[in-house]
């Protein structure tokens, strides 16, 4: 990163190498989960103001920032993040008090250690490790320790249901999910993400969404799944078992899992962006040649070309827009029973993704054009 | 990798391929006796027999970088698994159909467990070897629970898996010294360079965990514990299963690592396979006298025949693994013909006829079948005219040969003992008055394969040069 | 450095290791052979070899440890019974551990295994890929061992489900896709009938 480059040359240049290693890693952390943390924040906001206007309702329009009038409701997760601060913890009786107290942030580490791998843009990522993709698989899945130690340290009924619930939801989806990207992998020829993005180079058409888009449906569902968001948030289940394994969580414990929540979300939309949608890559790129012009052209164009070419603001758009469908979702579909989930995890997405891994082997072996060559 | 790997492997993946086929039609069958995935294991089993035997020279091929071999031993035992195998399924279908237990699962399993045994059978690698085994071994775990309902039969399968995962354990542990000494998983491999490295008592520890490991799929003390129950809580069908191919194997196994892999430390093993033989043996036959279960004094005779086995693999020259061989395949006879009786006496109801004393009075209600289980009595015992006779003959002549003429006498003297329980049965089919009246009926095929069974066990006996010159054949090539 | 992380790990290791078998909550114990694992995982980046490493957490701590944790919690283990067992087999157990002790420490060495017999392996270069060494090696040489892997987990699918799967054909499931499909002709029939008069 040219940043950190010039961080090492003018403001640290007195440290030794292996100190600056090490703070050069803290430095990346910090850029991460700063505008992580300040995105779920956000996210939350956008909830409650996106369902509110899908129910033809304001959604949270009080607080702002120093009495500006049209900041209102800006304020609000802030104003949320202070108050669940200064809430008291209650450990329940009866409870494991270190696992209770570890398992939020067990939930929310696996959350953030996913991004390690993340290419945000061509150059842009923490650490550029061939597994890349094992990794995430790795980080997702340690991931449900945190919901199950949860249920079970909280000594609560509803909280345990809630930890089996969702944890046996997350088993489930996970194999599909796991399935998914074995197919990009086979597609991309690498594990490693930067190359998977660097391999649907093109155009639109060459993102992996369309050759795999039954895999691209299928991760997707899954990781709203995986999330435990609605239609899939029996582990919550309101109705049922009041609010599932973080039932007997209060302040800043509650917080954590609602950041891990929120982090696993936008996680998930990263993961579907950079493996499907082409992660930082320009959509208008090849759309110029359908016109006669050239894409290079377009790109070199002042003033707004950097803005059209490729790059860190193209990923976060597509986020965006995967993480609107994730509100819209809980805004749209009414919760599922628990036994279909499983039927739908277990007998109608594993069945569907190891066929279609089958096919996309065969159409990569083949070396179907456009998308399939040989390596 | 090339074609001709896949050629020589034909037989195991004709049998995978079919087995497949067997599973499906057990998902989508209706038929609550799954005949059809009867049938067509059956066909698999003839079919892969008929591949087996066919394809290729005899020669030894060695496939898949070492991993596969096909040698004549393995295409000689592998033929009389699967040819066991398909007179077990015969017995099995009318127990299995009238105590509710059958399942397109239970074939699909059962042929996976041959599947195993024939992997296991031409192992080249102890990779395979262990492979084989653990795909014997958890088909046959799950083919002992099958009788969901019968508490005897969970804790039966229970007892064999915890008891088999450790033996297990312990094969896996010496195999990782193996190649912790040698740097290779390939038996001819591992052989050259124990022969090079002359007596490294790293390799003579690695040694103690192989020998405890084929001891436990042999069944031979001290590590026979888990025989005994699991062939009394087993049902019958299961119990013939295990006691039949699976023993072949071990041999086979037996054969694969000791003298194919270890024969550099052949005076270590002897030594161990000796006290291994001389426990099974004594306290085979003594345990097995005071049983009054059928299953389980067979079980007990099982410990005592598997020690007569390793005399001849003791002996360490081609004619005792021949005769080990013969001992095997004839055992396997013998016992399977033995076990088909009991479900025939234990008939179309959904009870037992495993106390030795259901037995009271068979010669009147069924004198055919009271024959059959005679000659397999009187063979089992090793009494002259009958197969078992030659068996016990031909290991302890080599056993002689090699040297150990106090074990011959041993294995003799315990022989005498081991008559008193086989004899019991006899005299209770013939000198006592039957308990409950009426014939005892079995389908037709399973008839017309029993008393080949027995004529069989006869015509070895007459004639053991026909078996015994394909054993020779198969150890020289 | 390496040296240290090494140390720390195989520390965690043991100590975990060593957990698993005494601590008295059988939840305690699993939790412990998760840590093992994600121990034995850093050991193994150590080596080099990233894909088992990582496929060790992702199997093991991903799948494995979260199911055994599942069947754990949910069984109510009586420990005082479980140490009655103990104390009766501690004399017999505790020979034969001493005489493998004894056995291993003999044959299990720096003598046999140290530096000087076996030379420790020549660091890759940066861009050597694991994985795709791994995989190149499992669907050529090992191809036989490896499809035969398989064989024993389909075997340990059809036999759990084999074993688990109750008679599905006295339980009456509802079918969603026939829930779904049903109109409101066939459950409700509209009766055309005369007013009755009032008597």
């Amino acid at each position: 990163m040219s940043v950190l480059g010039w961080l090492q040359q003018h403001v640290f240049f007195w440290m030794s190498p292996p100190w600056w290693t090490f703070t050069s890693i803290l430095l990346q952390i910090v850029a991460l989960v700063v505008p992580l943390m300040l995105g779920v924040a956000y996210l939350t906001f956008a909830e409650r103001k996106i369902i509110g206007w899908m129910q033809v309702r304001r959604g949270p329009n009080r607080v702002t920032f120093f009495g500006i009038p049209w900041l209102r409701g800006w304020g609000q997760p802030i104003a949320d993040a202070f108050k669940l601060m200064f809430k008291e913890i209650v450990v329940p009786a009866g409870a494991n008090r270190f696992l209770f107290l570890l398992a939020p942030i067990l939930s929310l580490g696996s959350a953030l250690a996913a991004w390690a791998v993340i290419p945000l843009d061509a150059t842009m990522v923490v650490t550029d490790i061939n597994a890349g993709l094992l990794y995430i698989l790795a980080m997702t899945s340690a991931g449900v320790y945190g919901v199950i130690i949860a249920g079970w340290a909280s000594n609560s009924k509803y909280a345990f249901l809630g930890a089996l619930r969702s944890a046996a939801q997350i088993v489930a989806y996970e194999i599909a999910m796991g399935f998914a990207l074995v197919s990009v992998l086979i597609a991309a020829g690498s594990l490693n993400l930067r190359t998977i993005v660097l391999h649907q180079d093109g155009s639109m058409a060459h993102w992996f969404w369309l050759p795999l888009l039954p895999m691209f449906v299928v991760y997707f569902v899954s990781g709203v799944a995986e999330t435990n968001r609605a239609p899939f948030d029996v582990a919550e289940g309101e109705s049922e078992i009041v609010a599932g394994f973080h039932v007997e969580y209060s302040g800043m414990g509650f917080a954590v899992f609602f950041l891990a929540e929120y982090a696993n979300m936008i996680l998930i939309a990263t993961l579907a962006t950079v493996m499907f949608l082409g992660g930082w890559l320009s959509p208008l790129q090849g759309l110029a040649e359908l016109g006669g012009g050239s894409t290079e052209a377009l790109f070199a164009t002042a003033y707004v070309g950097a803005f059209l070419g490729h790059g860190l603001h193209w990923l976060v758009f597509k986020m965006v827009f995967l993480l609107l469908l994730f509100l819209w979702f809980r805004a749209t579909f009414p919760r599922y029973r628990y036994d279909q989930i499983m039927r739908l995890g277990w007998k109608v997405f594993i069945p569907i993704t190891i066929v279609w891994l089958i096919v996309v082997a065969v159409l990569v072996m083949v070396g179907v054009p456009p998308w399939f060559h040989r390596a | 990798m090339n074609m001709i790997d896949y050629i020589g492997a034909l037989p195991e993946i004709l049998l995978l391929a079919l087995l497949c086929v067997v599973l499906l039609v057990g998902v989508f069958s209706t038929d609550e006796d799954q005949n059809a995935a009867y049938w067509l294991a059956q066909f698999a089993l003839l079919a892969v027999f008929v591949a087996n035997t066919n394809i290729g020279a005899r020669t030894r091929l060695v496939l898949f970088d070492g991993m596969y071999i096909r040698d004549s031993m393995a295409i000689v035992l592998k033929d009389f698994i699967l040819a066991f195998a398909i007179i077990g399924l015969v017995y099995a279908r009318d127990y299995l159909r009238a105590r509710r237990i059958v399942s397109a699962e239970f074939y699909v399993l059962a042929l996976m467990a041959i599947l195993g045994m024939m992997v296991l059978v031409s192992a080249g690698s102890l990779l395979t070897v262990y492979l084989g085994l653990e795909l014997l071994s958890l088909s046959l775990y799950a083919m002992v629970a099958m009788h969901r309902n019968s508490a005897a039969a969970s804790e039966a399968a229970m007892k064999y898996f915890v008891v088999g995962a450790l033996a297990s354990g312990l094969l896996l542990y010496g195999i990782s010294m193996l190649y912790g000494i040698t740097g290779s998983v390939d038996i001819g491999i591992v052989r050259n360079a124990l022969a090079g490295s002359g007596g490294n008592p790293l390799a003579t520890y690695a040694l103690v965990f192989i020998v405890a490991g084929v001891a436990f799929k042999l069944g031979a003390v001290p590590f026979h514990m888990w025989i005994p129950d699991v062939y009394e809580g087993a049902p019958t069908a299961v119990t013939m299963f295990i006691a039949t191919a699976p023993k072949i194997t071990a041999f086979a196994m037996a054969m694969r690592l000791l003298v194919d892999g270890l024969q550099p430390l052949a005076l270590d093993w002897q030594v161990m396979l000796t006290w291994l033989a001389v426990g099974s043996m004594l306290l085979g036959n003594i345990v097995a006298i005071v049983q009054s279960n059928i299953k389980r004094m067979l079980a007990y005779s099982t410990i005592a025949h598997m020690g007569f086995l390793l005399l001849g693999v003791l002996s360490a020259n081609t004619g005792g693994y021949a005769g080990a061989m013969f001992y095997a395949i004839v055992y396997a006879l013998m016992t399977l013909g033995a076990f088909g009786v009991v479900m025939l006496v234990a008939g179309e109801g959904s009870a037992e006829a495993d106390r030795i004393l259901d037995f009271k009075g068979l010669a009147q209600r069924s004198p055919w079948f009271a024959l059959v289980m005679l000659i397999m009595m009187f063979s089992l015992a090793g009494v002259p005219p009958f197969a078992g006779f030659w068996a016990k003959w031909f290991v302890i002549k080599e056993v002689i040969a090699a040297g150990y003429v106090w074990l011959a006498g041993l294995a003799v003297l315990s022989s005498i003992i081991g008559a008193y329980y086989y004899l019991q049965v006899i005299r209770m089919m013939y000198f006592e008055q039957p308990e409950y009246i009426g014939e005892v009926h079995a389908s037709g095929d399973m008839e017309i394969a029993l008393s080949a069974n027995g004529v069989a066990v006869l015509l070895l006996g007459v004639m053991p040069g026909l078996l015994m010159a394909v054993c020779i054949a198969a150890m020289r090539g | 450095m390496e040296q240290f992380i090494f140390w720390a790990f195989a520390a965690m290791l043991v100590f975990s290791a060593c957990m698993v078998i005494t601590v008295r909550n059988p939840v305690h114990a699993v939790l412990f052979l998760v840590v093992a694992f994600v121990a034995s995982s850093g050991l193994w980046l150590l080596l080099e070899a990233e894909f088992l490493a990582i496929a060790l957490v992702l199997v093991y701590v991903g799948a494995v440890m979260v199911l055994f944790l599942f069947v754990v919690m949910m069984l109510d283990i009586n420990i005082a019974r479980l140490r009655e067992g103990f104390i009766r087999y501690l004399p017999v157990g505790a020979a034969f551990a001493v005489a493998t002790v004894v056995a291993m420490g003999l044959v299990v060495g720096s003598k046999n295994f140290g530096l000087e017999r076996y030379a420790a392996p020549a660091r890759k270069a940066a861009g050597y890929d694991n994985t795709a060494e791994l995989g190149t090696l499992l669907y050529t040489r090992f191809l036989y061992p490896f499809e035969i892997a398989g064989l024993v987990l389909l075997v340990a699918i059809i036999a759990a489900i084999a074993l688990a799967m109750r008679d599905t054909r006295q339980v009456k499931n509802p079918k969603p896709e026939r829930q779904v499909e049903v109109r409101r002709e066939e459950r409700v029939r509209i009766v055309k009938m005369p007013a009755e008069r009032r008597t």
